[in-house]
């Protein structure tokens, strides 16, 4: 029996199911390069001589031709200063909730404390619990938190706590570590412990074991795990939707504020370049993962 | 000091730990003791929390309410019973939906040439990790009154001369239905391929040998081995469905109000975060009673993390 065996059935559902996954992927990037300024209606591509826009009562062609609307993205302050935020709170989260993370795992995977179950319960639970209640209570804490502190400390304008890039940058750091911790264990637990073993045994110490032997056999296990929480942190929605506030709104709330309003091919434009940007990460992310294998 | 912990291992555990420890308790369960203690509060006119204990949110929850007809001043309000039961049937039918949808492919990746494989679960990845909103709207372009499909079908009708009225589809609890089945689909494909592509080839060999018929083998090897990767697909869709608000929003607009809209709506709009604590709590309570019920049935799997 051939074991790579394919029934036409399983065939069809694939496709018709791959189909499904990407027809809306289509549907963003093609109408990026709608020349109509009303997005759902498709009315041509942008060709080399158009669109063809009012200014001043004149008609005038676009100075960049298909990619119109790429153009009047890069000019939209908003955009680019909710993709600064983006990338600010991504990176900062990312980087400590890597090294949190990996301690934990270490923690958990190597060592016997007294909190050892209580610590692991507690890494599950941002992941079976909705995101929604994560991000509310979060939000009553510094709410109650802030107004307490203001009152107490007599703070007033702009000295006053208040919502910003510190709380998401908080919020986003707390539901990754458990992501970081989860994959950098199951990297360890597929780990021959005799390694480690024979350093101590040869007189290295914690440290040394550590530096020269384990990390070195994790690097592809953190990288996924930071590779991971970035992702997780560049995607969210509703954790920042709670916990952001004036001035540090990030891309996918600027996307969702903007839906409420109005729709632009611009947005399309965003997604196209968003829908590279992931291509180019899942690349990576695929890459890294197929040298731990 | 410092050569004492060198030498204690319990020690130098608990401090790796510690950061973790204080993220989770100062953000999470710190946080959630808070939402109770705020649900048993009444709101004050600026949105603030007066602390007191009652119950009052939890029982308006259940149906208790004051905005009565004339004459009556109290009478049962089915209104929050409605979207909590709402939301539940939509995890529900997402699930089941989902994995209809992700068994044939994560099946079809699994058995494929192990060179290929990389390259399909790319093609996954791809829609999973684009971003969420952003697929949101995809879906309002594709179901609006002048989307993608009334286009075609318009279109369509025009070629074989048919009068045609386009279809209203956007804002119909038919297109959340379609946004979470498609939001969460990925989550779903994962596991299973997950659990199925540790299947090895000659258990399938041996069930042929022994003259089992393909459906057969697939009831008695397949379906039992890829139960893990279904039970962590389901928790993965069935979770988050629950409290996300986005896709009603966007997708169901005033139509469809789920159980993360209603909360949204406390925080933002009606400015009651008592009722709306309420409400969150009696949410994660009924997902954790869910999932519990449906990992102690199927077992729990590893594969939760994908």
């Amino acid at each position: 029996m051939n074991p790579h065996r394919r029934s036409p059935w399983i065939i069809a559902a694939t496709l018709l199911t791959f189909f499904f996954l990407y027809a809306p992927i289509v549907v963003l990037i093609f109408f990026s390069f709608n020349a109509s300024r009303i997005s759902p209606l498709f009315t041509g591509f942008i060709t080399r001589f158009g669109p063809f826009q009012l200014v001043n009562g004149n008609v005038v062609q676009s100075p960049c031709g298909p990619f119109h609307w790429f153009c009047d993205l890069s000019k939209n302050t908003e955009v680019l200063s909710a993709g600064r935020n983006t990338l600010i709170v991504a990176f900062t989260a990312t980087i400590v909730s890597t090294i949190i993370g990996t301690m934990a795992a270490l923690a958990l995977q190597r060592y016997n404390f007294r909190l050892r179950t209580f610590s692991q319960i507690s890494l599950y639970i941002p992941i079976v619990i909705p995101e929604i209640v994560m991000g509310i209570g979060i939000l009553v804490l510094f709410s109650q938190l802030f107004t307490v502190l203001n009152s107490a400390l007599h703070l007033t304008g702009d000295a006053q706590l208040t919502f910003g890039l510190g709380t998401v940058i908080l919020a986003h750091i707390s539901f990754m570590i458990p992501f970081v911790a989860l994959v950098v264990q199951a990297r360890l637990q597929g780990l021959d412990k005799s390694f480690e073993e024979a350093a101590m045994d040869l007189g290295a110490n914690e440290w040394t074991t550590f530096r020269r032997v384990t990390f070195p056999m994790i690097v592809p296990g953190v990288l996924s795990g930071a590779l991971l929480a970035f992702t997780l942190s560049i995607d969210d929605f509703i954790i920042t939707f709670f916990t952001n506030g004036p001035g540090s709104t990030t891309l996918p709330i600027y996307v969702y504020g903007l839906l409420r309003r109005v729709i632009t091919p611009q947005l399309n434009a965003l997604s196209t370049v968003w829908i590279l940007i992931v291509l180019i990460v899942v690349f990576f992310i695929q890459r890294v993962e197929s040298h731990q294998a | 000091m410092l050569r004492r912990l060198r030498e204690n291992k319990s020690a130098q555990g608990t401090l790796l730990i510690v950061p973790t420890l204080i993220f989770m308790i100062g953000m999470l369960i710190i946080p959630l003791m808070l939402t109770l203690v705020v649900s048993f509060g009444h709101p004050d006119a600026n949105g603030g929390v007066i602390y007191t204990f009652s119950l009052d949110n939890y029982i308006r929850l259940l149906g208790y309410s004051t905005d009565c007809p004339i004459g009556v001043s109290t009478c049962f309000n089915s209104v929050y019973l409605e979207i909590l039961w709402r939301s539940l049937v939509l995890g529900f039918n997402t699930t089941v939906l989902d994995i209809l949808l992700a068994y044939p492919l994560a099946y079809f990746i699994a058995r494929i040439h192990p060179k290929w494989r990389n390259t399909f679960l790319f093609l996954v990845l791809v829609p999973m990790w684009t971003n969420f909103v952003i697929r949101v709207y995809a879906w309002m372009m594709i179901l609006r009154q002048q989307g993608v499909i009334n286009s075609l079908l318009g279109w369509f009708a025009g070629l074989v001369h048919v009068p045609f009225t386009p279809l209203s589809m956007l804002y119909t609890p038919g297109a959340v239905l379609v946004g979470m089945v498609y939001e969460f689909l990925p989550f779903m494909i994962l596991p299973i391929y997950t659990s199925l592509e540790k299947i090895d080839n000659p258990l399938y060999e041996a069930a042929a040998d022994l003259g089992a018929s393909p459906f057969r083998t697939f009831l008695r090897v397949t379906l039992p081995l890829s139960m893990p990767g279904m039970v962590a697909g389901t928790i993965l869709v069935f979770v988050p469905v629950m409290g996300t608000f986005i896709v009603s929003d966007l997708l169901g607009g005033a139509q469809v109000i789920l159980v993360g809209n209603l909360i949204q709506r406390q925080f933002l709009d009606a400015r009651d975060p008592t009722f709306g604590s309420a409400a969150s709590l009696v949410m994660m309570a009924m997902t954790i009673i869910a999932t519990y019920f449906y990992t102690r049935k199927f077992g729990f799997s590893e594969e939760l993390v994908v």
